[in-house]
């Protein structure tokens, strides 16, 4: 119980006292999770919308693989960045290894799939008819596109959440990539496994509160979004 | 009614062989089909014969297999025209298809689209929406409005475009009885009021003779008669054409005297006087309006000008709406159309004898070799 009371007490000053250390690894974390959630919103909302509106040979080959990437284990996919990445790897020359960028990347590549699968999924239930119903209006295919992603708000911030929720406390793939650099690529979970690993467990709770308060924070915000734009 | 088209106008919309094919099926042909400016045309018929696949190609809402369409003479075929015609038109599809935002969002889309000027923008918006009495739900959320407001803002949606052509695809459907007159009362208000040119898809009746002026009708993917609504409902030129726009009694028989124009059809045994110039041995379908069949429990008091007179008794007697359908049985089976006071005032009942009077000139015949080309 001693063990438990102590990380407790110097979680809660490191907390208190804003610890440089802490402060540095809570921003990184954000900065590399939202740069990562952006990237693939733009890139997942895109491909997701474009596979929800048409039709094509082995369309259902390539949304059963999506499905599949929704549920990859990160990882895999760390595993095969760092492959590529690797300094005598086809994009070594890049020199991304064990930089934020890495991490950005793997993380990129985990939340895709989920972007897209949720994307797709909330575009597919749209009628069709509302589609004819907008061309009507005089909407080119962008303007179209852009009404629907609007129209159909409530299921993609699902997928907005979805994506965030899984980069942020991803740990394995920005352990790979990253290497776990104090001051460079140490991020919120990678610092919670070296902590927790060396018996540093007030280190460790300080930051899975911190862990714990971002995502609240982040969901709390897209819940409010999504409830102040439900029909009255 | 004579001038069949405006002879000093030039059509808005012409559709020239038009075939729609899906999965090998030809849904449409059509040879040809004009719009008039300022004219309501009606394009009716059954389920499933093709009326909406024509009303989304005519509106540049689905691509056609062949065929021509050209707005002011001009043929539309390529994107950037179509994209540049559609923001010149309107179209209501059979649900009000909202968007998920406020009703002055979804109204004000169409428009923001078409680049009209931001401030003339929220005043047409509300203008229309007075229009049709729902400006006061401007700021509620669509998804949020009953079936009957819900089309009200759909049509301000699409008024609120001042379309060259306003394409209408039963727009309504499934309201209650009161919600669809109300709303059918406004609609034909204000098409006169605005002298919109009107393509409107429907299979009610009533719908197309209280707002059309011109009719094609529809069936099995061809146009089998374009006319005024006058003539389509007055002289369908075949049987299956009669029984879908109603036309009213068939009188199936052949011509037995003939003199100047005046025959006798004798149908089932029974004679009656026509006003023909089918000769003598012609088989023939006669059609005749419910409403043209009066009703008689004694002889008219008044020598009637009407020239038949059949005894009969009645077999069946249905409400049909605000009328009264009395089925009799004069050698032939005949229906008439009366107001549900006359019937009081008869105390007519099932089984009473009567008397059906009707006109030499009620009755449009055609003869049968038209009527049975299409079995």
């Amino acid at each position: 119980m001693e063990l438990i009371f102590d990380g407790i007490t110097k979680a809660f000053w490191l907390l208190v006292h804003g610890d440089p250390e802490v402060i540095e690894i809570t921003l990184l974390s954000l900065g590399v999770s939202l740069i990562a959630t952006i990237i693939s919103l733009i890139i997942g909302i895109s491909i997701g919308t474009f596979l929800g509106l048409t039709r094509f040979k082995g369309g259902l080959i390539v949304r059963s693989l999506i499905n599949t990437g929704m549920g990859s284990p990160p990882v895999v996919v760390g595993l095969i960045v760092s492959v590529f990445l690797w300094r005598s790897g086809p994009l070594g020359a890049l020199k991304l290894i064990y930089t934020p960028w890495a991490i950005v990347i793997a993380q990129c590549l985990i939340s895709l799939p989920i972007i897209i699968g949720f994307t797709m999924a909330s575009i597919q239930q749209i009628d069709n008819k509302l589609r004819l119903q907008i061309l009507a209006l005089g909407a080119s295919r962008w303007q179209l596109l852009w009404i629907l992603i609007k129209d159909t708000r409530l299921p993609l911030l699902a997928a907005v959440m979805a994506g965030f929720g899984s980069i942020i406390s991803e740990v394995g793939a920005a352990m790979m990539v990253g290497g776990n650099i104090a001051g460079e690529t140490r991020v919120l979970t990678t610092a919670i496994v070296l902590a927790n690993s060396r018996g540093d467990f007030g280190l460790a709770i300080a930051l899975g509160v911190i862990l714990m308060v971002l995502v609240y924070l982040v969901n709390l915000g897209l819940t409010a979004i999504q409830q102040r734009s439900k029909p009255l | 009614m004579n001038n069949k088209y405006p002879s000093n106008a030039a059509p808005v919309l012409q559709v020239k062989g038009l075939t729609t094919i899906l999965g090998g099926r030809k849904i449409i042909d059509i040879s040809e089909l004009n719009v008039w400016p300022n004219e309501t045309l009606m394009i009716i018929g059954p389920n499933g014969s093709g009326k909406t696949t024509l009303l989304l190609s005519m509106a540049l809402l689905l691509k056609p297999s062949t065929g021509i369409i050209k707005y002011h003479g001009v043929k539309i075929d390529n994107a950037r025209q179509i994209l540049a015609q559609r923001r010149r038109i309107a179209v209501v599809l059979q649900e009000p298809l909202l968007l998920n935002s406020s009703v002055m969002d979804n109204v004000t889309l169409g428009l923001k689209l078409r680049k009209v000027p931001r401030p003339m923008i929220h005043e047409r918006a509300i203008k229309w929406l007075e229009r049709f009495g729902v400006d006061h739900l401007a700021k509620r959320q669509a998804r949020t409005l009953s079936g009957g407001e819900a089309r009200r803002v759909s049509l301000a949606r699409a008024f609120a475009l001042e379309p060259e052509i306003l394409f209408l695809d039963e727009p309504f459907i499934a309201l209650d009885s009161p919600t669809k007159q109300a709303l059918l009362e406004d609609f034909e208000d204000v098409i006169h009021e605005t002298k919109s040119t009107v393509v409107m898809v429907t299979h009610d009746r009533n719908e197309a003779l209280t707002l059309g002026e011109r009719v094609a009708v529809i069936m099995n993917g061809t146009i089998r008669q374009y006319g005024t609504t006058d003539e389509i409902f007055t002289s369908p030129v075949d049987e299956e054409i009669a029984n879908f726009v109603e036309a009213g009694n068939i009188l199936r028989g052949i011509i037995t005297a003939q003199e100047n124009g005046l025959a006798v059809l004798n149908v089932n045994g029974v004679n009656i006087q026509v006003a023909t110039d089918l000769p003598v041995g012609t088989e023939t379908t006669g059609y005749m309006h419910y409403d043209d069949v009066t009703l008689y429990v004694n002889e008219p008091a008044a020598a009637s000008s009407a020239r038949n007179h059949l005894k009969g008794y009645i077999t069946r007697i249905i409400s049909a709406g605000a009328q009264i359908k009395v089925f009799v049985d004069c050698g032939f089976k005949l229906v008439a159309l009366i107001t549900r006071r006359s019937w009081q005032e008869l105390g007519l009942e099932v089984g009473m004898e009567i008397q059906a009077v009707f006109k030499a000139t009620s009755i449009h015949l055609i003869p049968r070799h038209t009527a049975e080309a299409d079995y």
